[in-house]
Order: C-alpha cells, then sequence, then structure tokens
C-alpha cells in the first residue's frame, strides 16, 4: 500500500470517530493553489486543524533527465523549473558549471546578468502580488501587476526571442549581446514602473481590509524558519537578515548598493511588505547596472563541447523565492555524473503545515499564497 | 398615470364578467402580465448590469472589457451569454438532493423577483403600494437566504455546503442593522408605504437628516447581496464559488440574475428611502429614479473591484460590534428628536 493510500486510510478512520470535524481536499484543482497542489485540510467548521500538502503531480524526472544530457542541453530544462523567474535558473545552474569548470565570464555578461536577474525579481514579484491579491479577492491588483509584467516580459523577449521560457544564459556568459537601444527601454521601464508602486500601495498596504486580512495571520517564528531551511522572502519576513546576495555574493553583486528588507514578525503582512520592498530595491540596483555596465564581449571563449573536471560542486543563489541552489557531481565526461536542484519553493512549503492549524480558511488561502510556490519547481 | 392603468384594469375585469367567465380568469391574467412585465425589466437591467460591470471592471483594469459582440463596445455581450447558458446541458450532480437542487435556483429568484412588486418607478409607477411595503421587502429578501442553504445543502458538496453556512451567518448578522438603520427614516414619515417615503421627501432627502443610516444601510446592503468585500459565501479563492459551484447552464444562469436582480433592489430601496425616490427637476421621473438608483449600483461595482474580500470573523465583527451600534445610536436619536419636535 503506498503512502497516500495508508494516509487516505487513516483519514476515513479519523474521520468516522467524530463528526465535527470535516477533511476537504484543497485541490489539486482549486483556485488558490498556484498550480497542481493538493492540501488536505482537517476543517472545525472553518478553522483549520491540520493540513497535509501532498505534492508530485508535476514531477518530471527533471534531475534524472539532467544525467542525460551534456551539460549545456540542461540549459533549456531549467527554465522549466520556477517558470516564473526562468532567467534566474538559467543563472543559477549556468554559475555551478562555471564555478566547477573554473571558467570567469565577461564583465558586460556580469552585469547583464544582474541586470536581467533584478528585472527577473520584479516580474516574479509583481506575479506573486498579482496573484496574492486574487487570494484575497482583489482582482484589480492582479490586472495591474501583470500590466507592468508584460513589459517586463516585451523586454525579454528583445534579448531572448521567448517570453517565458528564455533559455538565455550560457555557460560562460550570455547567448547574446543585448540589441541596440535596449538599456534605453529598461531605464523607460523604470521610469513607467516607479511611480506604479505607490499605486499598488493604494489598494494594497494602505487599505484597512488588506491590512486586517493579513496581519498577524499565518505567523512563522524565526526558529521554526530556520528549522525548516527557509529561505528567501519567507526568512526575511520571519526578521533573519539572509540574502545571499549579501551574504554569500555571487556575480558581482558585492559592487552594488542595496538594503534587504525584513519583517519583524514573521506574519503573512511581513513577507508581503518584504517583497514589496524588494520590487524598489531591485529597481535600484538595476539602475545602478544601466550606469556602470561596460561594453564588451558577452560570452567568454569556451569549447564547444564542455567537460567538467572529477569533482562537486554546490553553488547557490537568491532567486526570487530563495536560496535556489545547483549540486553537481562531474565524473570527467560531458554529461554530469548526479545533478541535484535544491528547491527553495518545495523547503518553504514544507513549513506550511506549521503555520496553518489554527487560523480560517480563508487565512489557509492567504497563507498558502505568501509561500510563494510554483509547483514546476516545487515537484521538478 | 394611475389614474389610466386603474381604468385599464377595471374594463379589463368588465370584459370579462360580461363574457360570464369566472371572476379569477381576469384577474389571473393581469397577475400573470404584471409578472412577465417584472421578469422582462429584471433580465434586461441585469443584463445591462452585467455589461456595465465588465466594462467598469475593465476600465480600472487598464482593460477594455467586451468589444466584439453586437458591434458598438460588445453591447451584446450579456444577451450573447445568456443564450449560451440556456443552451448549455442541464446537469445534475448524482448525489445531490435532487427536488432541493432544482427548487433552489427557483426560491432565490422568486425572493428577488417579488421584491420588485412595491419599488415606486415614479408616481403610481408600481405594481402595488403595499401599506408595509419596507417590511415586505425585507421579509422577502431574506428568503433568498433559503435558497442559498438549499443550494449549498442540495448540492451535497463540502465547499457548497461551507459557502451556505457562511452565507446564513452573513445574513442573520446584516439583516438586524440593516432593518434598525432603516427605521430612522421610516419615524420621519409614519409610514412603510414605499410611496408615502418618497413623498414625504419633497423638500430634502433623507440622506441628509439620516447619513449615519444611509452609511449602514448600504454597507448591509452590500453584504445582503454577496457582493465584495463581502462576498464570502462564494469567494472563489477559498471556496471555488461556494453556494453554486455545482450548478451550471441555465440554472447558474438564475442563481447569477438573482444577484443582479437583489442588487438592483437594495440600490431601489436605498434610493426610495434615502435618496427622494423619483423626485428631481426636468427629466421625468422614472428616469431621476434609475438615474439615482444607477449611482448607487455603480457605487457597489466600484467597490468590488476596489477592496479586497475581509474574513468571516471580520465580517461578524463589523456587523455586530460597529453597524448594530451605529444603527441603534441613529434610532435613538432619531426617535428622540421626532419626539421633541412634535
Amino acid at each position: 500500500m503506498t503512502t497516500v493510500n495508508l494516509h487516505l486510510q487513516q483519514v476515513k478512520e479519523r474521520t468516522a470517530e467524530s463528526m465535527e470535524e470535516m477533511w476537504v481536499n484543497m485541490g489539486p484543482q482549486h483556485p488558490s493553489t498556484h498550480g497542481v497542489l493538493r492540501l488536505l485540510i482537517k476543517l472545525d467548521g472553518e478553522v483549520v486543524r491540520e493540513c497535509i500538502p501532498y505534492m508530485g503531480y508535476m514531477h518530471r524526472c527533471h534531475e534524472k533527465i539532467g544525467e542525460n544530457r551534456a551539460y549545456v542541453q540542461i540549459i533549456p530544462y531549467t527554465d522549466r523549473l520556477d517558470y516564473l523567474a526562468s532567467m534566474y535558473n538559467n543563472w543559477a545552474y549556468c554559475l555551478a558549471c562555471e564555478r566547477l569548470m573554473g571558467i570567469q565570464i565577461p564583465e558586460r555578461a556580469e552585469y547583464l546578468r544582474v541586470l536581467i536577474g533584478e528585472l527577473q525579481r520584479i516580474a516574479s514579484h509583481l506575479i506573486w502580488l498579482g496573484t496574492f491579491g486574487l487570494d484575497l479577492g482583489n482582482f484589480t491588483l492582479f490586472m495591474w501587476c501583470f500590466r507592468e509584467r508584460e513589459m517586463i516580459l516585451d523586454l525579454f523577449e528583445a534579448v531572448s526571442g521567448q517570453r517565458l521560457n528564455y533559455s538565455f544564459m550560457r555557460i560562460g556568459g550570455l547567448a547574446l549581446d543585448v540589441p541596440e537601444g535596449w538599456l534605453g527601454d529598461v531605464k523607460a521601464f523604470l521610469q513607467w514602473f516607479k511611480p506604479r508602486l505607490p499605486e499598488y500601495d493604494r489598494l494594497t498596504t494602505d487599505n484597512i481590509i488588506w491590512q486586517k486580512r493579513i496581519q498577524g495571520v499565518g505567523i512563522l517564528t524565526p526558529e521554526d524558519a530556520v528549522s525548516y531551511a527557509c529561505s528567501g522572502p519567507m526568512l526575511r519576513g520571519s526578521g533573519i537578515r539572509w540574502d545571499l546576495r549579501k551574504n554569500d555574493p555571487y556575480g558581482i553583486y558585492d559592487r552594488f548598493e542595496f538594503d534587504i528588507p525584513v519583517g519583524t514578525r514573521g506574519d503573512v503582512w511581513d513577507r508581503f511588505w518584504v517583497r514589496r520592498q524588494e520590487m524598489e530595491q531591485s529597481v535600484r540596483i538595476v539602475e545602478q547596472a544601466l550606469t556602470e555596465i561596460p561594453p564588451g564581449p558577452v560570452l567568454a571563449p569556451v569549447a564547444k563541447k564542455l567537460r567538467a573536471p572529477v569533482g562537486d560542486i554546490y553553488s547557490r543563489v537568491e532567486s526570487p523565492r530563495g536560496e535556489l541552489g545547483d549540486y553537481i557531481v562531474a565524473d570527467g565526461s560531458e554529461k554530469p555524473y548526479r545533478y541535484k536542484v535544491r528547491a527553495p519553493t518545495f523547503v518553504n512549503l514544507s513549513a506550511l503545515p506549521v503555520m496553518l492549524p489554527g487560523y480560517l480558511v480563508a487565512d489557509a488561502v492567504a497563507v498558502l499564497g505568501s509561500v510563494d510556490i510554483v509547483l514546476c519547481e516545487v515537484d521538478r | 398615470m394611475p389614474q389610466i392603468r386603474e381604468e385599464l384594469v377595471a374594463r379589463f375585469y368588465a370584459l370579462f364578467e360580461g363574457w360570464g367567465i369566472p371572476w379569477i380568469v381576469p384577474r389571473l391574467v393581469v397577475m400573470l402580465v404584471v409578472v412577465s412585465i417584472i421578469i422582462l425589466f429584471i433580465s434586461v437591467s441585469a443584463m445591462f448590469l452585467i455589461w456595465w460591470e465588465r466594462k467598469i471592471s475593465a476600465h480600472i483594469q487598464a482593460r477594455f472589457g467586451p468589444m466584439r459582440v453586437g458591434g458598438w463596445h460588445g453591447w451584446a455581450q450579456s444577451i450573447a451569454d445568456g443564450v449560451k447558458l440556456l443552451l448549455k446541458e442541464d446537469i445534475i450532480p448524482t448525489q445531490a438532493d435532487r427536488p432541493v437542487f432544482i427548487l433552489a435556483p427557483m426560491v432565490v429568484f422568486a425572493a428577488a423577483l417579488a421584491a420588485y412588486v412595491v419599488i415606486p418607478f415614479g408616481p403610481g409607477l408600481i405594481v402595488e403600494d403595499l401599506n408595509i411595503g419596507i417590511l415586505y421587502v425585507i421579509a422577502i429578501s431574506s428568503l433568498t437566504v433559503v435558497g442559498i442553504i438549499m443550494a449549498g445543502w442540495g448540492s451535497n458538496n463540502k465547499y457548497a455546503a461551507l459557502g451556505a453556512l457562511r452565507s446564513a451567518a452573513q445574513a442573520v448578522s446584516y439583516e438586524v442593522p440593516l432593518v434598525v438603520s432603516l427605521i430612522g427614516p421610516l419615524l420621519l414619515v409614519g409610514s412603510l408605504s414605499t410611496t408615502k417615503i418618497v413623498e414625504a421627501q419633497r423638500y430634502l432627502w433623507f440622506i441628509v437628516l439620516q447619513p449615519l443610516a444611509f452609511l449602514t444601510y448600504f454597507t448591509c446592503a452590500v453584504a445582503e447581496t454577496n457582493r465584495l468585500p463581502f462576498d464570502i459565501p462564494e469567494a472563489e479563492s477559498e471556496l471555488v464559488a461556494g453556494f453554486h459551484v455545482e450548478y451550471s447552464g441555465m440554472r447558474f444562469a438564475i442563481f447569477f440574475l438573482a444577484e443582479y436582480a437583489n442588487m438592483f433592489t437594495v440600490c431601489a430601496i436605498a434610493t426610495t428611502v434615502f435618496l427622494g425616490g423619483w423626485r428631481g427637476p426636468l427629466l421625468p421621473p422614472w428616469l431621476w429614479f434609475l438615474l439615482k438608483t444607477f449611482f448607487l449600483l455603480f457605487v457597489m461595482i466600484w467597490l468590488r473591484w476596489t477592496l479586497a474580500r475581509v474574513r468571516v470573523d471580520q465580517l461578524m465583527n463589523v456587523a455586530w460590534k460597529v453597524l448594530l451600534p451605529l444603527a441603534f445610536a441613529n434610532l435613538g436619536i432619531t426617535g428622540l428628536l421626532v419626539w421633541v419636535f412634535s
């Protein structure tokens, strides 16, 4: 008997014991599970007593496929991990390979990576904010956030020809240099985007219903956040100042000036507020990158057929959702011997059963939304 | 206008009497005609409202909304949707409680329909000027909840049941401040008849005398009609769609229609009691009435596309700890002033 079936049997037995409590299946087809996540929730009236997340509906053997592909061929697969931040997945994987193979990438490529990565962070947080608005019943916010995200996607389309799965980065730099005038377009976008943030605030931060809905809900204590290995805005929302861009700088992040927003109480509000402020910080980083970006090549001279020396590497980046790590074991051939992805949302999601019990169904939706899951990355 | 109508009806009755047909028949015919007119009005106004809401929400969200069907700004979109829903397969879940499941939309719609009887669209433009008008509307509109609970129970679906439970709790809570807030203006008039209430506002609208009552009433009205920010019985992100999750096709359309019909009713009552009903310069009375009502409807739509949804417990807090004391305070002050000045 599989674990799930065994569990269902236990559930049935327990349900028979008491009629006051009810097991509700939230998902895999439910409007606010953000994909094919299934939550088994025990409800006492409206109050959540227990929550068991089931995942795996999207399992694609990402890591096993990786073991059968040449190093370069894995890049398109990484796009499909966290499809809302594909650029960052590319970056994480390429960075791991570069560290493994000892490749130094050109200066311009480093700047462009930071620039594109931060734009991707804004786009990802925008989607998060929009769907979080949907969870709380604010449809307009969703549309507004998508409007700005479209512009970032347009920028990405101009450089890579794609709007979602870019495959833009290469081991050793970038596939192409950005088109002429693109940096000006980025500047124009920032000019448009900066006044939009206060506009979102009018719908969210300043709205008393919005405040009352998410303040003091789904509290994750700093101890729990650390012991569940949470990362990204989840961890920072709980008040721990941990951002790999500062704490373990990769690329050229040590050259930029930016702050790391942290929360104080670890509730949904703090996670919301951390992400909201991170968008501002990302704008700051992009602006700095725009002024400092040097001309030059964007791809280091690397061999057509890449071979990594025997050894292993764990390399991590701060993706919009947290610590995205790639672990690669190389056996000297042109394929990795073992390839493992540390998906931030998978780890963050595991803290959900700690945060939910005791709150209402409506809060469950808000808390789940605040974790910012992408099921493609959770299941890999 | 009322004279002409009375005369027409009287002649109609006399005609049948002359033919020796029992008295019940012409009365049934008149009833049928009146009900058909109401249903026609509800359908047309609801369709317009749906289209209007889609356009307003679209413009709030930097979109265009329906633009194709019918040519000019997609005016025929609602008609097309209605036809589509009519033609869809009628699905009743096998596990559902069939009679309850089938009856639920009818109950909801009948309640919405019956409330239109006492809405005064103009002097004499009223189906029946009952002397208990406002009380009748309140009583009838509470019936909607029965239909919603029937839908939730009959669907045999956990989400629907949760939605129905929420709806019952919400209706019970919001009915109280709603009724209490309406008593204030009624004290000033001294009558429950909707026509008399409008006539009493010849010189001053009651919104000036009773601003607190208006705000309380309007908040409760939004909750009554299950609209955002109080749409928790059908919160799509929590309960999928709440009580009507199992309904499709025409049965769903009837719920939808009833929701918009109820919106119109509560706004029409607000217009009657607080905004001077059909009174206004230059334009014909019925147009004034519709203009005021649609302005309130616009506010409701505006709220929906701006605010987030409140939580169940917050909803109860607002009803019992804020709105009810406010409504009672308003009632007390009004009563005192009426007693002092009369």
